[in-house]
């Protein structure tokens, strides 16, 4: 282990690596580092981005959905009472309707009854009429006794 | 094995240390140990060369495995560094981790080649000596821990001017009373002394143990049954706990570097 001029040319051979290395080496190895890491930087923060306009775009979504649901909501309600009114008043019409043909059935009848005790009525006068000449053996004038049957007519 | 006839296991053990020298001028001192000025530059360029191919195409899209790959030692670089550093770490000190730590862990982990194997590959090309581990020279170490050195008196320089520096010198730890300025210049100046020490040392000492401890083993393995078994088993155990000790001096050694320069950039 003698010292010899080796060491001179070791020690320039290191400098020319050094230099060399500080030229040529270290900086494309550290722009491209670099330039990776701040391209992941990049991506990180879109992905954080995205995260958050997703969460915003949930939020966004949920209360449309809610406000969907109400108007849903809302829209059943109205169609419900709307129905009920609709029955409600089918229900009126139908009543009047009942009643009116109750009332109108009713005339008809009373019209009837009218028309049936009238008819009895004369065929009665005509039924005393006969009983009272077949009773006196004789005709009797109808007119002469008008008044007359006219009241027995309305006794009955 | 290179040596002729059955080598001895100091022989074996002192050929194996030496060095592929070749004198470039006159004296000790001027002798270049090629074998590991090829094996660093070599592996540097390998090393620093994938990188540099996976930066170059760099995306930022999604990374195929190869740049995943860098990426991953990059950001450990890169965290280490910043966690010591508190400048901008990618103009200096961030680069220059990087280079350490991939420079200084390829060339420990050739620690793991079977060593006569490659001698022998070696010694085709008709050399006989040959150390595969540039890291367990201390002539690497050293390069690299005083380079590191010297960039660290450069940016107490450059950061705080020669007169901070000179200031922190004399006035640190211990006060600014002229009373104490040798005191301080005398605590620096250990502390300056050391730091170059203590982390070509530490790498240093680390590879070179694991290297002769190899050798140990080998020697034994050589000896017969009970030797190959029991070098073929402790070789094994001292591989995997090498496995440890590769990386962790690599790191060690980054983070004393990024250590040292951010202490320079930083006024007491």
């Amino acid at each position: 282990m003698n010292m010899t001029a080796t060491m001179i040319a070791q020690a320039v051979t290191f400098l020319a690596f050094i230099l060399f290395t500080v030229k040529f080496v270290w900086p494309p190895l550290l722009a491209a580092i670099e330039e990776r890491r701040t391209k992941i930087a990049d991506g990180l923060a879109a992905a954080d981005k995205g995260a958050r306009s997703l969460e915003d775009a949930q939020v966004k979504i949920n209360a449309m959905v809610e406000e969907a649901r109400g108007q849903a909501r809302s829209i059943i309600d109205q169609a419900q009472s709307r129905a009920n009114g609709i029955v409600d008043e089918a229900r009126v019409n139908a009543t009047q309707e009942r009643e009116r043909i109750l009332k109108s059935a009713q005339a008809e009848v009373d019209q009837q009854i009218n028309r049936a005790r009238d008819e009895l009525r004369t065929q009665v006068a005509a039924i005393t009429v006969a009983g009272a000449e077949q009773i006196l053996g004789r005709e009797i004038d109808a007119r002469a006794h008008q008044d007359l049957l006219d009241k027995l007519a309305a006794q009955i | 094995m290179a040596a002729e006839g059955s080598p001895t296991s100091t022989s074996y053990i002192s050929h194996h240390l030496k060095h592929l020298a070749e004198p470039v001028g006159p004296g000790g001192f001027w002798t270049i140990h090629v074998d590991t000025v090829i094996v660093s530059v070599l592996l540097g360029l390998v090393g620093i060369g994938l990188v540099w191919a996976v930066a170059r195409k760099a995306t930022a899209g999604v990374p195929g495995r190869g740049q995943a790959f860098v990426e991953l030692v990059f950001d450990f670089v890169d965290d280490q560094a910043r966690s010591i550093f508190h400048g901008d770490v990618n103009k200096f000190v961030g680069p220059a981790a990087l280079t350490v730590f991939l420079w200084v862990l390829l060339m420990n982990a050739t620690s793991f080649l079977p060593i006569d194997l490659l001698a022998s590959v070696v010694h085709l090309t008709g050399v006989d000596e040959f150390r595969p581990v540039p890291t367990a020279d201390v002539n690497t170490t050293f390069a690299l821990a005083l380079t590191v050195w010297a960039l660290m008196i450069y940016f107490s320089v450059a950061v705080k001017g020669f007169g901070g520096w000179m200031h922190e010198i004399f006035c640190t730890p211990f006060g600014s009373n002229p009373l104490l300025w040798v005191l301080n210049l005398l605590f620096n100046l250990v502390e300056l002394v050391s730091k170059p020490l203590s982390h070509a040392l530490r790498l240093f000492g680390n590879l070179y143990a694991g290297e002769i401890i190899f050798l140990l083993l080998w020697v034994w393995a050589a000896t017969g049954l009970v030797g190959a078994v029991g070098g073929f088993v402790l070789g094994l155990g001292w591989s995997i706990f090498h496995l440890l000790i590769v990386p962790l001096q690599a790191y060690i050694f980054m983070m004393l570097t990024v250590v040292y320069i951010a202490m320079a950039h930083e006024s007491h």
